[in-house]
């Protein structure tokens, strides 16, 4: 019998995981399709990553569940509203690179402070786990920073573009920081971290690359994205696990 | 010039040139070259890199659909390599004094060449395996061949590109020899890729000799050091076993091991095919084109507010 704890357990992989894999199917899109030879092999190299996590934490679950569960049946076998990812990260970049970093930062920056408090989780596979991720994320945060501060002190364009994707992107950060039952029995036991507990030091980390970037924070935000713990995605979602799917869904039988 | 061209006919300083190559001098940047050779490197080296960089589009094309997140890990980190590799031959082709942005802009304009193998869809999985089997297969036999060139940066890349082709033909392997035991449609996706990449593979070594222009003074300059036919029968002779291994039939009736030469004699090459992809009528040579041109051009505002950055901050 799966004790509740365990079931939190699994549940708060898949999050993690679901987040990386999808954040990653969206910067490969990518992959020979960059601004510059050197940002091309950069995106590549930070959909890589990514998908270095969700497969860690997704064979976690996996040992966890058991049933001849494995990271594939995760990826390719479950549908738009058993996905828990951010709606952020689902959101299309239609090859606007701002957007993209963008994305890489504000989510980046949160992963570094979950990763860094995971770090100390008294689950052994977790903590390892985080202590692996929060290199790459570390680079990431750095990578993408830098790239809001050129394109958002660059030229009138850029500010102008790199702005735009703030404010849009700005109506999907609180949802970084929501949490439900799962977390607090997982919290109560010293496995997960508070998110609430690192929502301002989120906001210092993002609010002076702002600076740095001449941008600023949309003040008549009304509307905030919320939903990816309950699995309710956006519309985009549904046409992205359709591309990523088909081939192991239209051949069920068959071994890649 | 042709390779009869009477030796009194050539300066001192070629003639000395031609020697020091004869003897197994590796030439370096610094170093005098003739102005033919110079020009002849860059025009192969540039059309490498742009081959390299070409060559993500096909393969690109799947990294969304790959069917297992490590088969996505490893085309990812594939197609990335492609780009390092492309990088790291424009920067060798820049030592013989022409800037990448230049070569670049050659490209996009549709003045410069690049592997005509390219111009081929990728329309199954399948395909993706073809490639990195059939396509990085042969352009390691030409890589392999080419690191022993007489020019020293061009030489020194290929050095270090052989090592990750050969982990690319590998995976490519991989990949078809997996659908090759799967289920009986994987089989026929396979066999179906198989016969669509098995010619323009052969293509890829270019048409023979004796009507290739550049081939005599290549050759007496070391940066060939074998005939493109030679090459071509290396490859079908390596190629044609690996296939039979894991049950892949080769498209080619005429295909058959001669115990007099040791090698594989094959079939007619469609030589009217090539030149109608290489003059820009293949099936995707229009769309490689546009894809690369988009690319750029998404990215001028990006590459611009890069540039006005760096110069406010080389002024404060």
């Amino acid at each position: 019998m799966m004790t509740d704890l365990n079931k939190a357990l699994i549940e708060y992989c898949l999050r993690i995981a679901d987040n990386s894999l999808i954040h990653a199917q969206r910067i490969s899109e990518w992959t020979g399709h960059g601004p510059i030879l050197e940002e091309d092999i950069a995106m590549s190299n930070m959909a890589l990553d990514l998908i270095g996590q969700s497969r860690g934490f997704y064979t976690y679950a996996a040992q966890l569940e058991g049933n001849g569960k494995t990271e594939d049946i995760y990826a390719f076998h479950r549908g738009e509203r058993e996905f828990r990812n951010k709606l952020m990260v689902e959101l299309p970049d239609n090859k606007d690179f701002g957007f993209t970093m963008m994305k890489l930062f504000l989510n980046g920056c949160f992963d570094y402070l979950m990763f860094r408090d995971l770090m100390k989780s008294t689950d052994e596979t977790i903590s390892g786990l985080a202590a692996k991720s929060i290199k790459e994320v570390t680079y990431h945060v750095r990578h993408s920073g830098e790239w809001v501060v050129r394109l958002g002190d660059g030229t009138a364009e850029s500010h102008q573009r790199i702005q735009n994707s703030l404010n849009e992107l700005w109506s999907f950060t609180n949802e970084l920081f929501e949490q439900d039952s799962i977390d607090e029995l997982l919290i109560s036991n010293g496995i997960a971290f508070d998110k609430e507990s690192v929502r301002n030091e989120w906001t210092k980390m993002v609010t002076e690359i702002f600076a740095k970037a001449t941008l600023s924070i949309p003040e008549n935000t009304t509307y905030f994205a919320s939903g990816g713990l309950k699995g309710v995605h956006s519309e985009h979602f549904g046409f992205l696990l359709a591309e990523m799917q088909y081939l192991p869904r239209m051949y069920p039988d068959a071994v890649w | 010039m042709d390779i009869n061209v009477k030796s009194d006919d050539l300066s001192e300083m070629e003639n000395a040139f031609n020697d020091s190559i004869q003897a197994g001098k590796v030439i370096e940047p610094k170093d005098w070259m003739p102005e033919k050779y110079r020009k002849q490197l860059l025009r192969m080296m540039s059309q490498h890199a742009h081959s390299e960089v070409v060559g993500m589009l096909p393969e690109g094309n799947w990294i969304t659909r790959a069917p297992s997140l490590a088969r996505k890990a490893i085309l990812i980190a594939k197609v990335q390599d492609e780009a390092g590799h492309g990088l790291y031959i424009y920067s060798a082709a820049e030592t013989l004094g022409m800037d990448r942005s230049e070569m670049i802009d050659q490209l996009l304009a549709g003045k410069a060449k690049y592997s005509s193998i390219f111009n081929y869809p990728t329309l199954t999985w399948a395909d993706i395996g073809a490639i990195g089997w059939l396509v990085d297969g042969a352009a390691i036999v030409n890589q392999t061949v080419l690191a022993k060139c007489s020019y020293g940066p061009y030489s020194r890349a290929m050095l270090r590109i052989c090592r990750e082709e050969n982990f690319h033909n590998k995976q490519g392997y991989q990949i078809l020899a997996y659908l090759m035991r799967g289920t009986l449609e994987q089989k026929e996706m396979a066999q179906d890729a198989m016969n669509r990449w098995w010619w323009p593979s052969l293509m890829m070594f270019g048409p023979s000799d004796k009507e290739s222009p550049n081939s005599a003074d290549l050759l007496k300059w070391k940066v060939k050091l074998f005939t493109n036919d030679d090459l071509r029968q290396r490859f079908i002779d390596r190629t044609v076993e690996q296939a039979q291994a894991i049950g892949l039939k080769v498209p080619d009736d005429k295909l058959k091991w001669n115990e007099e030469t040791r090698h594989y004699d094959f079939g007619e090459i469609n030589w009217d095919e090539f030149f109608q992809v290489i003059n820009g009528n293949g099936p995707c040579n229009k769309l490689r084109l546009k894809q690369r041109n988009d690319a750029h051009s998404n990215g001028q505002w990006v590459r611009d507010a890069a540039k006005a950055y760096a110069e406010k901050k080389k002024v404060n």
